[in-house]
Formats: C-alpha cells, sequence, structure tokens
C-alpha cells in the first residue's frame, strides 16, 4: 500500500524563487508565479505553491488561517475548535478557479481570527505561543483538517500540480503583496497530498526549500522536545521549526540563526576573534543537534523580511540578484532574468552565508 | 583420578622439528607452563596452568608452538556444558564464588549486528572526507536552557564547564592496581595526543601522571581510593562511579598482592591490604544523596569541572538516568553488560545486567520525552568493538563512547580472561614489575593513537557516506539504522525501522 504523506518520509529535489521590494512596494502575484515557471524542469507536477507577505492590509492585525478539510466533518470539528478558542471576524472560502491540471482538491478556507482574551489569558502564554499550541493541536487532533498557513497579513497558497499550474489555480494575480516566495516539488514518490506542498508555514515564517537534509532524524528528535510535533516528516516542516525555536522562542537574530543551522567548521571558529569564537562555540554546544547537513536552499520568509541559506558546502544552486529596490533569490538565474531582465549584482552567496532582505531597513511597516 | 580433577582447557602443541629450545617460553611465561628438561634435552610444557594469552606463542621464534582447545571432553550433553559440570566441580571443591575477567564470553545476542546503516544515492549527495571539512569534534556537558541577553542584544549566556574531545571516544575507567602503570601512561600519552580523555578509574592518580591532567578524568567510587582536594582538581572532569556493566551491583575487590608500593601511595591504602570497594557508596542511598555528592565535588573544585555519573545498564535504566540528569550531573556515562573487568564474580558478569545498544536506545528517548536530553551527554561503553558499533550508537543517541577492553587489546591483550589472576604476560593488568616491563609506554601509546585515529577515519568515511559532515548531525538520528532479523519489540526499543521499510 502506498503510504501517505505524514506516515512515510518522502525527500524531494525541487525549485525556490523569492522576490521582495525594500521599500515595502507591493508587487503583484503573477511576477512569482512568472518566475518559477521558468523552473519547470526542475518540479515533476507534485507540488508547487506560494507565501506572500502584505496580502491582506485590510486584516493586517488578524491571523489568517488557511485550512485544507478531506471533508465537511473535519471542518465542522475545526470550526467548533476555533470557535472555542478565537472569535472568527471573517470565514470564507479561499477563491480558486478550475484548472485542468489541479484535481482532487480537498475544501480550502479561509479565517481571519484572533485569539478569545478569557482564553489566552488562561493559557498563561504570550499569544503567538498560543496560536502556535492551536494550530499544531488541529493539524496534530483533528483528522482530515490541516492548517496551512497561520500567520498575519501574509498568506500560503499551494496544492499538488506543477507551480505556474498552482498560482493559476488560486488566482494569485489578484493578491498584491511586498515579498513573495515560490517553490516547485520534486518529490522522490508520489505523495498526493496537499499539505505537503511548499511553503510550510508557522505563524508568519514560511519555508521554501530545494534539498534533502541527512541530519532529518536529529533535528526532528531533538525539536520535538519542544512542543512541535513533526507531522509532515517533511525536511521544510522541521526547519521551520527550527527557525521559529530559534528565531521567535530563543530571540536569536537570524544571522545567528544562520551559524546554527549552517554552523561554521571548528577550524574557522579556531580562527575567529576571541568574542565570536565564544559565541559560536556556545551556539554550537548549545544547539548541536539542531545543525542542518546535507543540500538544502532555503528561502525563509517572515513578517518584513526574506533570508536565503545554502549549507555549509553550498550543495544546491541559489542565486541572489536586485534591481532598484527588489531583491530576487532563485534556484537558477533565469528564473530572475524571466521578470527582470536586466537585474544586477548577480552572485552566488557562499556555502552557510545568510543572505537577509529586510523591508524599510526592518522598520515595521 | 580424583572426582573433581579438572582437564586443561587447552593443550600447548609443540612442533619438536621446529623448537630450537631458546627457552623464550619459558622465560615469558608467568603461568610456569613450560619447562626445560636437563636430562632429556626437551621443552616441555605443562598446560594445567595455561591461560591461552598467546604470549608463548606470539614470542616463540620459529612458530614452533601453538595453543588448541583440548580434544580431551566431558560426554556431550545439550543440558549440561562441560564448563557447567567443572564449574560445579571446582565450587563442591572449593566452596567459593567464581572469578571471571573481561566482558562476558556468553553468547547473548549483539545489536550492534542486528543494525545496518544508511548511505546517500541520487536524491542527495554522499561527502569525501578527503575533500570536503568533516567533523567529529563532540562537546560533553550539560547545555544552557535559554539565551540570555544584555540590553544590547549581545548574548550572556555561557557555556557550562564541559569536555571537548576531538574524537568521539574516549578511554573508560580502569584503575592504576588493575592495570599496570605503563598501560596508564600508554593511555595517558594517547589522550593528550588524540585531544581525548582517559579515565584513572578508582585508583587514584599517580603523581607522574598529573601533566596529562588536562586529558584525565579523576573516579569517584565507593571505596573512595586516591580520592583528595588535589586529585580532584588536576583533571578536567570527575565521574561518580555508581556501576559497572561488567558486575552491576556490587563493589569491587583489588587483591592485596597487586598493592605494592607505589599502588599503596597512589590509593593512599597500606601495602599489601586487599583494597575493597563497597557494592553502594555508604553516603548514596537515594538519588537525593547522589545530587549531594555531584554538588560536594562541584563545590570541592570550585564549579570548574563537568560532573560524569557512571551507571550500569540495568533493567530499569531510564527512569534512574532521567533522575541523574536531574540531581545537576553534566554527563552520564551508561556502561552495558558486556563490558569488561578486572575481575567479578563470573554469575554476575554473566548474568546480571542488560545490552548497552537497548539501555542506550530506552535512556536517550526518556531523555527526549521529558525534554531534558540537552541537560546532559551520553557516553555508552561496555562492548564498543570498531567504528561502525559507533556510528551506530552516536545515531541510536549517545555523544560519545567510552572504550576499554579494545584499548587493552590495542596494547597486546589478548582476550583470556584472567586479569583477577595478576599474572599478565603482556605487561597490562599486572604488578609485577618484570612483566609491566613488558609494556613500552612508547610503543603502547603510538598504537592506541593508531587505533583511535584508524577508527576516526571510518567514522568519517561512513558519515560522508550519508551525507553528513558534522558527528552531531548523527547523533540520535535513528533513521539512519535499519533493524535485520529483529522483532517488533526489539524495533520498537531501539526506536528504529526494519530494513526495507
Amino acid at each position: 500500500m502506498l503510504l501517505k504523506e505524514g506516515t512515510v518520509r518522502i525527500p524531494s529535489g525541487c525549485a525556490i524563487s523569492g522576490l521582495i521590494s525594500r521599500d515595502g512596494k507591493r508587487i503583484n502575484g503573477s511576477e512569482i508565479v512568472k518566475s518559477i515557471s521558468y523552473m519547470h524542469e526542475r518540479s515533476n507536477g507534485l507540488g508547487g505553491g506560494f507565501a506572500g507577505y502584505g496580502i491582506y492590509p485590510e486584516y493586517k492585525d488578524l491571523y489568517a488561517f488557511h485550512v485544507f478539510y478531506e471533508d465537511n466533518s473535519s471542518r465542522e470539528a475545526t470550526e467548533r475548535f476555533l470557535d472555542r478558542h478565537f472569535d472568527i471576524v471573517n470565514l470564507s472560502r479561499i477563491p480558486t478557479r478550475k484548472h485542468k491540471n489541479i484535481t482532487d482538491e480537498p475544501l480550502i478556507w479561509r479565517y481571519f481570527v484572533t485569539p478569545l482574551p478569557t482564553k489566552l489569558a488562561a493559557s498563561q502564554l504570550d499569544e503567538k505561543e498560543f496560536v502556535v499550541k492551536c494550530v499544531i493541536r488541529i493539524n496534530t487532533h483533528i483528522d482530515g483538517a490541516y492548517v496551512f498557513s497561520s500567520g498575519k497579513n501574509m498568506g500560503v497558497f499551494k496544492a499538488v500540480g506543477y507551480p505556474e499550474d498552482v498560482g493559476d489555480f488560486y488566482r494569485l494575480e489578484e493578491y498584491d503583496g511586498y515579498s513573495w516566495t515560490a517553490h516547485g516539488r520534486y518529490p522522490t514518490n508520489t505523495p498526493g497530498w496537499w499539505g505537503g506542498a511548499h511553503p510550510f508555514a508557522l505563524l508568519d515564517y514560511t519555508i521554501v526549500h530545494n534539498g534533502e537534509i541527512s541530519s532529518y532524524d536529529a533535528n526532528k528528535r531533538f525539536i520535538e522536545m519542544f512542543g512541535y510535533k513533526c507531522n509532515l516528516l517533511t525536511d521544510t516542516e522541521v526547519i521551520t521549526y527550527i527557525f521559529d525555536y530559534l528565531n521567535r522562542k530563543q530571540h536569536l537574530p537570524l544571522e545567528d540563526v544562520a551559524s546554527v543551522v549552517a554552523a561554521p567548521f571548528w577550524n574557522e571558529i579556531e580562527d575567529m576573534p576571541a568574542e565570536q569564537r565564544e559565541k559560536m562555540k556556545l551556539l554550537r554546544g548549545m544547539f548541536a543537534s539542531l545543525l542542518i547537513t546535507g543540500p538544502f536552499s532555503i528561502i525563509l520568509g517572515f513578517d518584513g523580511g526574506l533570508m536565503a541559506l545554502n549549507d555549509r558546502l553550498k550543495l544546491r544552486s541559489m542565486v541572489v540578484g536586485e534591481k532598484g529596490d527588489v531583491v530576487y533569490i532563485a534556484s537558477e538565474e533565469a528564473a530572475i532574468r524571466a521578470i527582470c531582465p536586466d537585474v544586477e549584482n548577480v552572485w552566488s552567496p557562499k556555502g552557510g552565508e545568510p543572505v537577509i532582505v529586510k523591508v524599510n531597513g526592518g522598520v515595521n511597516i | 583420578m580424583p572426582i573433581n580433577y579438572i582437564y586443561p582447557k587447552y593443550d600447548v602443541v609443540r612442533d619438536s622439528t621446529r623448537c630450537i629450545k631458546c627457552g623464550a617460553c619459558m622465560r615469558q611465561c608467568a603461568n610456569e607452563v613450560h619447562s626445560y628438561d636437563d636430562e632429556l634435552d626437551v621443552m616441555k610444557s605443562d598446560s594445567m596452568d595455561c591461560v591461552d594469552c598467546q604470549r608463548c606463542v606470539s614470542i616463540c621464534p620459529t612458530r614452533a608452538l601453538k595453543i588448541i582447545p583440548a580434544e580431551n571432553r566431558l560426554r556431550p550433553n545439550g543440558s549440561w556444558a562441560q564448563d557447567d559440570i567443572y564449574e560445579i566441580y571446582r565450587q563442591a571443591e572449593g566452596g567459593g564464588v567464581l572469578l571471571s575477567s573481561m566482558g562476558t564470553p556468553k553468547n547473548y545476542p549483539i545489536y550492534w549486528d542486528k543494525m545496518l546503516i544508511n548511505a546517500s544515492q541520487v536524491t542527495n549527495p554522499s561527502i569525501d572526507p578527503l575533500r570536503e571539512p568533516m567533523e567529529t569534534r563532540v562537546l560533553l556537558g550539560k547545555k544552557p536552557k535559554k539565551l540570555e541577553f544584555d540590553k544590547k542584544g549581545k548574548i550572556t549566556t555561557k557555556l557550562e564547564p564541559h569536555l571537548e574531545l576531538d574524537v568521539p571516544i574516549m578511554f573508560s575507567a580502569m584503575s592504576y592496581g588493575s592495570i599496570s602503570k605503563n598501560a596508564h601512561e600508554s593511555l595517558a600519552r594517547a589522550a593528550e595526543e588524540l585531544g581525548t580523555y582517559y579515565n584513572t578509574g578508582e585508583g587514584g592518580l599517580h603523581k607522574d601522571f598529573y601533566k596529562y591532567g588536562k586529558n584525565t578524568i579523576v573516579q569517584v567510587a565507593s571505596g573512595r581510593f586516591g580520592v583528595h582536594e588535589e586529585y580532584l582538581n588536576v583533571g578536567s572532569a570527575i565521574e561518580i562511579k555508581m556501576g559497572q556493566g561488567a558486575k552491576p551491583g556490587i563493589g569491587g575487590h583489588l587483591p592485596g598482592a597487586k598493592i605494592r608500593e607505589e599502588v599503596s601511595r597512589t590509593r593512599m591504602i597500606p601495602m599489601g591490604a586487599d583494597a575493597i570497594s563497597p557494592a553502594p557508596h555508604h553516603d548514596i542511598y537515594s538519588i537525593e544523596d547522589l545530587r549531594q555528592l555531584v554538588f560536594s565535588l562541584k563545590e570541592a573544585t570550585n564549579y570548574t569541572k563537568p560532573v560524569i555519573v557512571k551507571i550500569a545498564a540495568v533493567h530499569n535504566v531510564a527512569a534512574i538516568a532521567s533522575g541523574i540528569a536531574r540531581s545537576g550531573a553534566d554527563i552520564i556515562a551508561i556502561d552495558g553488560f558486556r563490558g569488561g573487568t578486572g575481575a567479578a564474580p563470573t554469575r554476575t558478569r554473566d548474568n546480571v545486567g542488560i545490552p548497552i545498544e537497548l539501555a542506550l536506545a530506552s535512556v536517550d528517548q526518556r531523555l527526549r520525552d521529558e525534554s531534558i536530553r540537552n541537560d546532559v551527554s551520553i557516553v555508552v561503553g561496555g562492548s564498543i568493538r570498531n567504528s561502525a558499533d559507533i556510528i551506530k550508537a552516536v545515531a541510536l543517541g549517545a555523544d560519545a563512547v567510552y572504550i576499554a577492553s579494545a584499548a587493552l587489546m590495542a596494547l597486546g591483550c589478548h582476550q583470556c580472561h584472567s586479569c583477577h589472576l595478576g599474572k599478565c604476560n603482556w605487561g597490562i593488568a599486572t604488578q609485577r614489575p618484570d612483566l609491566v616491563k613488558r609494556l613500552n609506554p612508547e610503543v603502547g601509546y603510538k598504537r592506541l593513537v593508531n587505533l583511535v585515529n584508524a577508527w576516526n577515519h571510518e567514522i568519517k568515511e561512513i558519515l560522508g557516506g550519508m551525507g553528513i559532515n558534522s558527528i552531531e548531525a548523527l547523533r540520535g538520528n535513528r533513521l539512519m539504522l535499519r533493524g535485520v532479523g529483529l522483532a517488533d519489540k526489539e524495533l520498537e526499543i531501539l526506536g528504529i525501522k526494519h530494513a526495507g521499510e
């Protein structure tokens, strides 16, 4: 019997693309769809997806939950749960259009919610942790329901199919955002489940990832000590949790998060100035099990920025370029040139060297 | 013949056409198996006291000797093996407890051999350790739970005292007394050269070896032999020995014959007196008492040294380890029941405790279930035979391994299982000066360095094959293992899938 994603680990190769306006200008979703379509050969029609930031300005203070349901009973169970924990300000089906290559779609719903103050106070958690706990609860315990996007003023759109078809299916030309990421998947198995497509998201963190990490179970078994449940058994899922844990829970700046997951080699650390050496030693010692080995190129999306990172041996291609206030990142330069023919300063970041781009220099928008 | 006659286990076979009567075998055998008959001008041997240590065979210049299992045997019996019957004869005669040395020779399952390692194919690349960096450094000790920052956002958290290993291999506790000074010197110098640690065992530390302190783990065991303030401070870590895999639940006994002048001074006990380590620490009757000893030792060393608590792998090991992790210990060492010993009651050695593979798997999982795995490091020992065992141990969840039997073999041990007799022909488990000098520490330490370097090369090769370039990313990475020929329950405890899954 063919096992469903989440019951078996499925490695996959991929294409990734991302773009961001440093000035916070809003870019139409069709741009990123066009970019990723130029890497059609890098995916095999078994998964595609997008994350857009700044796409829900009218609801920017509410958590936007995007949910897949297998049937109406899982939807009803989830909505009962949401009702108990959140104030649901708006709910609707996510608008899609029929597409000949996108079939067997689940029910796809969107909710704009805010935690119920009484529930939040009773939980003794901060707001984000409360939301995370609720999302993990739904994904683990409600059969047939899967929350695949849960941040504010951002959203993930994904499906089984080629990414350009997925973008068309979700009518991404109707959305504008200050940053976008995209993913085309090439799994080595037939997952046939929409939840397994990328980006993977938790709160406003999204990850698109190309690679197959060899440290998977070491990372998974470590991160699960801190309340995460790796339900999907995918690399992307565990990488997202690692970023959430280090950046949100341990308050480690993203530059340093990069030094944990793609840690400098010990012989490089030996040559660092004393203060930096101590810090790197602390980070490698404390978070040894969060070192990610094996090939990866990832783009992390977060509220107000993007970060691109390669594994420390640079076993996957990834280039960065810029034009005006827009920074482009992609597995192949062709995907950038497709939407920005005169892109400038194209370069390949070194293995383990993070590229972090923030809107308005990191000022909140 | 009297009814308690026990036929020798081995026959010493001498090829008289090769023997040149040089007498080397006679001079080399501390068990006095060989002799020269003047009248007949022949070399003779009486295998009654032969322990099959292979010294004479190795030293014979003309390869005239071999030791083979004796052909004489009791009538074969499916229920009563010859050894069972002979042991009854010996106990009927002497009324004593049977003693043995080294690890159990019984045929218990070796789970290392029932696990297979993964490798990369197509979807991710394997890594060539000759071309790319491949890291085997390990930091052992407690890790902080939470990062703290000052107002400027600078990290203020510090690493707790820890051990830094260039290879994930340390030399396990063997006391000066149970093994010779030359053996100790070999271990100390090898540890220094390899960037790792050796362990004093419960015998104190000879003054000559204080200079190797930064590569030394000093042990505090139930007899407290050789423990004083300077001793505690000279090492890099302190190990509290609660138990030993070869003899869980019982103490130790170093016969007075081994307590000569230097051993006596180092242990701080009279010459010729038996050194008896009690079964329990008499100040530790419970987990809260352990916590007090951990902190007493930390106080005594001004909180500059990590404390290791070493336990034998017993049935309830996961719960015990969890208690230890909460007792202030920085490192837990678990010793499996196939581990060696200088002397143990045979029945205990062969029947008490559990295999290290299962103990490790359940301890690692328990500590993760309780979210305290990063509070302690786990070191396992007791039957690590080669680099593949180490890879499997790390993948199950160990931070590093202890080796002792293998280290002694590198020094010449031939596993004759007779350490308790004190007449080790290889100069290892003996205090007789004429025997000790056979082990040249200059040669010994190089052989240890060779062994560990060879294993480390192999570890790097296998890591690279898995597409991993740091041993940290293998730790607890159980998807890299598959079982072969294991039942569901065994797979469940090991936390691994069966091959083909």
